[in-house]
């Protein structure tokens, strides 16, 4: 990572935690996790609670769609790392790898329901031109997404164009597909918090 | 308020008006994308608006202007957050036009 701190400046508490973590997960710490554990008062802390709201909160969509769509956001953004990180989520929470593969290759012919599609799209210009207008909503409502629903989806797409621009900002390490799989089956079992 | 809108409320006043090593005058500058000097215009304005350009040319300026790692950390939080606040908020406000409107068109 391009900053020092966040490698190597944690507490020694937690520098002992993540000797825990890297036993028994038998992977190298993931960079986001270092991140949200380097001072955590001043990011860490706030920013697990919005993320944790915003993906495992009460919602109308599901975990795999709020980490597909984390995914598209991050694929937009042009972040490999989240882009990675959060395919391996939502492909685990589906169970269905192919779904999630077909909808970040070509959202318009992927086998998804039509209101999670046009979420999709309204997520992506949001995410690439960072505006969208009421004619962008009303083609989501349209498309039967409730406000309740939108409000959602911005919410996942707040907390991931944050990320995914920290991600490449500090200049993450990218590791293999084992180190992904392995928080992803974190992520799902114990949410952001 | 929303849950999500309550952390959301709590985690850009934590940045902004709490403790840090970057003065509060820079902490919102990189917020707001606006009012800073070079180097840190060009670092902080990639992490708002492309931040996979940043480079480690980027950091390495900002380190030379004399600013910590933890002012640089601090500033590049609060552009983050800042450009994805105004996402949120441009597309709340187009949402609530699109409603608004189709009530109108109803009554």
């Amino acid at each position: 990572m391009r900053l020092a701190i966040l490698d190597s400046g944690h507490s020694l508490g937690t520098k002992a935690l993540f000797a825990f973590i890297g036993a028994v997960s038998r992977q190298p710490v993931l960079d986001a996790v270092k991140v949200v554990k380097y001072r955590a008062d001043f990011y860490g802390a706030p920013m697990s609670r919005v993320t944790q709201d915003a993906m495992r909160g009460a919602s109308a969509w599901s975990v795999g769609d709020r980490e597909l769509m984390a995914a598209l956001i991050a694929k937009t953004n042009e972040c490999e790392w989240c882009t990675k990180a959060h395919a391996a989520v939502a492909e685990r929470a589906y169970g269905d790898a192919s779904k999630v593969s077909a909808a970040l290759t070509d959202l318009e012919t992927a086998a998804i329901e039509e209101p999670l599609r046009a979420t999709l799209r309204m997520l992506r210009k949001l995410s690439r031109e960072h505006s969208v207008d009421a004619d962008d909503m009303r083609a989501a409502l349209a498309a039967g997404v409730s406000r309740e629903q939108i409000e959602d989806a911005l919410a996942v797409c707040f907390a991931f164009n944050t990320m995914s621009r920290l991600a490449d900002a500090f200049g993450f390490f990218l590791p293999g597909p084992k180190a992904f799989e392995a928080g992803a089956k974190y992520l799902l079992a114990r949410g952001y918090r | 308020m929303s849950d999500f809108r309550k952390a959301h409320k709590a985690l850009v006043s934590r940045i902004l008006e709490g403790d840090g090593s970057a003065s509060r005058a820079q902490r919102r500058g990189a917020f707001d994308n606006a009012g800073l000097g070079e180097p840190m215009r060009t670092l902080i304005s990639k992490v708002a608006k492309h931040a996979y350009k940043v480079t480690d040319e980027d950091i390495a300026a900002a380190r030379a202007l004399g600013l910590s790692e933890n002012q640089i950390f601090e500033m590049m939080v609060c552009a983050a957050i800042g450009q994805a606040t105004r996402q949120y908020n441009t597309a709340l406000a187009a949402l609530d036009v699109a409603i608004e409107g189709a009530a109108t068109e109803k009554e």
